[in-house]
């Protein structure tokens, strides 16, 4: 038996954030200092995404016997998640410092997460996939707890720690019938035993259902979503920050993966769960948020609601499907990076602003910051020209040119519904006069100027889409067809 | 008009706490705004019914979306209204307006660059993105500088219109793929659907159209708009928001869906006699002048929408030239009852009376108004109402003499509530303390009254621009596209 040597190169940004990860922890052990970890993430995160981008490749590259691929999707994703991720951890500085959760454990947790999330984006094997849904969420677990004397956030951490266990066991138990059924853990073995179609399909479908179980709790889909609520609430709003921004990017990739590499040729019957689950979700995300009267809660559900959104594109099937969803990640990603660095923003010292009534009258207080507010609210529920609009457009003409005209139609209607709630908050900002008693504004320069950018970002974006659009059609286009 | 465009934003710039600076500047925004558009009617070829000043520029091609602009003789003319009442907007709200004034103008100056949009966009997409904008602006100039229940008009405003407008996204969807792959409005208007497809697209627009208009019985939102928004914004309402809709029904509905319009054209003929017939008797037990307006607002548009789908030529010139003399008029109401409000601070026909003995000048400018608002001969109101009077007659008598009792109660409506508010004795102390109109005021009601008056004695520029177009369109709508 020989040993062959893989071919690392392709897996080099993920290798390289691992090592980065335990020099970060090494340097936290001796050294003990200040803000150096935060710099050595920030190097991190920048230094993977560069090097994404320079060893990327046009064609899909296989590595470590078929376990491990990297193609242009995935490359686009894992660069939108580091991006995300530097984002957030600037937003978040002050935040955490002013909590005295600015250490090192914190970090390395990121690391840890976001290694978690590359490897579940270039998963090509169901033990690789695994692999990466739990050390991801395994990091979240931890980083959810972190605030040790929260009650609130331990409680979350728990929640979140027992379904994300059972979520787990789900996905395993479908994994193990499929591969009973294919006799491979390689997606595309999978999917060559389902498409030959010899063995039984019973088993087959057995195996997808509860698949797409652990997925929808991945996602936070409904009827898989009750953690959202609890864990977005609970956690400290820096983590909150960071569990609604890029691990989305990786769920998407993760569904991707599951279910296009792995099950295409049973898209028939996957199709027809998503539909439930989109609705489901689209319905209970958007009308449980109109109920809610605290800010990290209504965002929650509305995540909930989009996630439903983005499993739409996917549902449809086709290169347009696809390449909408990862659009509308992407912008997703964009929009509630800004809206949870608003949150963090209006927090200081020992307050949350996190009730809805934080926001009345935010525009007489400071005029700038309820403008970038009002973009991302209004470009969350898909007004044009915000780029909100295009990703569920774009999303919605996938599904009609897929020929699912009634499941747009109810798409539209909840959208509706969705409006609602975020014009309510625009109404809060613009209409109302703010409290006698609001806590003064004060962030970081870097933050604020990083803020600015970002709400401009979702109106930029909106104005000339089709930079992005082309990218997200060229990668899965690249990496699919 | 994407130079409009960048004008209008530039004038958005000057957010600081100079309120004087900003209304020169949006004074300046609006001026040149106008001056930007006049060269479309002055350079307007009447003889064809082709697109003219397009432009086009390819703007999402992973989409096939195009920024693709131009105007014909039925929208050319609303730029034109458009631009004109944003200069009036923002001399209306040049003192009353006193805190936010940087923003207040700036939403104002990019709603009208919008709306221009609106009326220029060639492509569905383009179209959309401009139509669902609109709400953005509105929503907030009713919600900020409206009056104690602005909060909940503005989020019925936009609810109500959003749920038009996103079923009509999902039918411009359907149209592209229906159409091999263009959202370009001209090309729909060529391609052969079902008649399934027809009646399920109709109702799609109609729903995002009838909800703008407004047409009985989705007109609900619009006396709560009118009511709490501030002047201007009534104006803007009342004047251009609502003629997007009736547009909207000659640019898609009529040539993209022909034989379902012809099939369901009774039941639009229907809602619209209801609601000339019964929102007139509404408007007639108001007590709250804006509320009044806004159902005469209503009623108007239903003559509007009963002259598109009778099919002729006179229907459709008259419901065109309807839309544009009741820009004016209603504009000019609102302006009115603006102008009493800032002294007065009520609304209600009740607090007033006699206010023909104090402000004497602003009494004529109102009697003027109140006589072209209930279609007087010689004012422009009386020249669209006669023309769909007219039209109607070819087609059925009794829709004809239903229509005409528009020119029965809207006088009853009309002049009753100008006899209790302006003539008598003087009902009260706030009465007796009123002070005529000063220099700005008049300047901007007699420029309405020009108008008013000049359109309704010699209308023929306005149709002219719009003959080859309205003819294009009636050729295009009686030719059935209907397959199999």
């Amino acid at each position: 038996m020989s040993f062959q040597m893989p071919d690392i190169l392709p897996a080099l940004p993920e290798i390289f954030v691992l090592s980065m990860a335990c020099v970060l922890l090494l340097v936290e052990a001796y050294l003990k200092p200040k803000t150096a970890t935060y710099l050595i993430t920030l190097g991190t995160l920048l230094g993977s995404a560069a090097i994404t981008v320079f060893t990327g490749m046009l064609d899909p590259v296989y590595t470590f016997n078929g376990m491990f691929v990297d193609d242009v999707m995935g490359d686009m994703l894992k660069l939108m998640a580091d991006l995300a991720a530097i984002v957030a951890m600037i937003y978040s500085r002050q935040y955490l410092a002013d909590r005295e959760m600015l250490r090192g454990e914190y970090f390395a947790l990121v690391l840890f997460a976001v290694l978690g999330m590359m490897v579940m984006i270039s998963a090509s094997h169901f033990l690789t996939l695994y692999l990466g849904v739990e050390l991801l969420s395994l990091s979240l677990y931890a980083m959810v707890a972190l605030q040790r004397d929260s009650a609130r956030a331990t409680e979350a951490a728990m929640k979140y720690f027992i379904l994300g266990a059972l979520a787990s066991g789900l996905l395993l138990y479908g994994m193990s019938m499929l591969y009973g059924l294919s006799g491979s853990l390689e997606l595309s073995k999978v999917a060559r035993a389902v498409h030959e179609g010899t063995q039984s399909n019973m088993v087959m479908v057995f195996g997808l259902v509860f698949v797409v179980a652990g997925l929808g709790f991945k996602l936070g889909a409904a009827p898989f979503h009750m953690w959202v609520p609890d864990i977005y609430h609970g956690a400290p709003t820096a983590v909150t920050l960071f569990i609604g921004t890029a691990p989305k990017l990786a769920a998407f990739a993760f569904a991707m993966r599951l279910l296009v590499d792995g099950l295409q040729p049973a898209h028939g019957d996957w199709q027809q769960m998503l539909a439930v689950m989109a609705v489901m979700s689209m319905a209970i995300g958007n009308l449980a948020a109109i109920m809610q009267s605290n800010i990290k809660r209504m965002l929650a559900y509305s995540t909930i609601a989009h996630m439903g959104f983005l499993l739409l594109g996917i549902l449809s099937g086709s290169l347009a499907g696809f390449s909408a969803s990862m659009f509308y990640a992407i912008t997703y990603v964009l929009m509630s990076l800004g809206t949870f660095g608003m949150v963090i923003y209006l927090s200081s010292a020992g307050y949350e602003a996190e009730n809805l009534d934080d926001y009345k009258g935010l525009n007489a207080r400071h005029p700038w910051l309820a403008a970038i507010m009002g973009m991302l609210m209004l470009s969350m529920a898909g007004l044009p020209p915000f780029v909100g609009f295009y990703a569920k457009f774009t999303v919605l003409q996938s599904l009609v040119g897929a020929g699912w005209l009634g499941l747009a139609v109810v798409a539209v209607l909840f959208s509706l519904i969705g409006a609602y709630y975020y014009l309510r908050i625009v109404k809060l900002m613009y209409f109302d006069t703010p409290h006698a008693d609001a806590h003064p504004i004060a962030m970081a320069g870097d933050a604020r100027i990083l803020l600015s950018v970002n709400g401009l970002a979702v109106l930029g974006l909106g104005l000339m889409p089709q930079a992005l659009m082309a990218l997200c059609t060229a990668s899965v286009q690249f990496s699919y067809w | 008009m994407p130079i409009v465009f960048g004008l209008l934003i530039l004038a958005t710039g000057g957010d600081d706490r100079n309120a004087d600076g900003q209304r020169t500047l949006a004074l300046l925004g609006a001026a040149l705004g106008l001056a930007v558009a006049i060269p479309l009617w002055t350079g307007f070829d009447a003889t064809t019914a082709d697109m003219q000043f397009t432009e086009m520029a390819a703007w999402i091609p992973a989409l096939e979306v195009n920024y693709h602009l131009g105007v014909d003789g039925i929208s050319m003319p609303f730029i034109l209204l458009n631009s004109f009442t944003t200069l009036i907007v923002i001399l209306a709200g040049w003192q009353v307006i006193q805190n936010k004034v940087g923003q207040y103008m700036a939403a104002f100056l990019i709603q009208s660059g919008i709306i221009n949009g609106v009326f220029a966009a060639l492509d569905g997409v383009l179209f959309y993105v401009f139509f669902e904008a609109m709400l953005i602006p509105l929503y907030l100039i009713v919600g900020m500088w409206g009056g104690p229940n602005r909060v909940y008009a503005a989020i019925k405003f936009f609810l109500y219109t959003l749920l038009g407008s996103l079923l009509m996204l999902v039918a411009m969807i359907y149209l592209f793929f229906a159409s091999g792959g263009s959202f370009e409005i001209l090309t729909w208007h060529k391609i052969g659907l079902t008649m399934t497809a027809q009646t399920l697209l109709f109702v799609a627009f109609f729903f995002a159209f009838a909800v703008k208009v407004p047409m009985w019985p989705v007109h609900t939102w619009l006396p709560d708009a009118h009511v709490e928004a501030p002047t201007g914004g009534s104006v803007v309402l009342a004047a251009i928001t609502l003629k997007v809709g009736a547009y909207g029904f000659l640019r898609f509905v009529l040539p993209i869906v022909p034989d379902a319009s012809h099939e369901l054209a009774g039941f639009m003929i229907f809602l619209s006699l209801v609601a000339v017939v019964y929102i007139g008797l509404v408007a007639l037990v108001q007590a709250d002048m804006k509320k009044l307006i806004a159902y005469s607002s209503i009623a108007h548009m239903g003559f509007v929408t009963l002259g598109f789908f009778i099919f002729n030529q006179w229907g459709m010139e008259g419901g065109l030239i309807q839309m544009i003399s009741h820009g004016f008029i209603s504009g000019a109401m609102f302006l009115c009852v603006g102008v009493m409000y800032d002294r007065v601070h009520s609304r209600q026909i009740a607090d007033y009376g006699g206010v023909a003995n104090t402000m004497p000048r602003f009494a004529a400018f109102f009697m003027l108004f109140a006589m072209a608002n209930s279609g007087l001969p010689a004012t422009s109101g009386f020249v669209g109402e006669f023309m769909v009077i007219l039209g109607t007659i070819q087609v059925s008598f009794w829709y004809a003499a239903l229509a005409a009792t528009t020119l029965i109660f809207g006088a009853a409506y009309t002049l009753w509530m100008y006899k209790r508010v302006v003539f008598g004795k003087i009902a009260n102390e706030h009465v007796a303390e009123l002070t005529d109109i000063n220099a700005r005021e008049f300047l901007v009601l007699s420029l309405l009254a020009v108008l008013v008056l000049g359109m309704g004695v010699y209308p023929l520029p306005v149709t002219e621009v719009m003959h080859t177009s309205v003819e294009n369109l009636l050729a295009h709508v009686a030719h059935s596209k209907l397959i199999p």
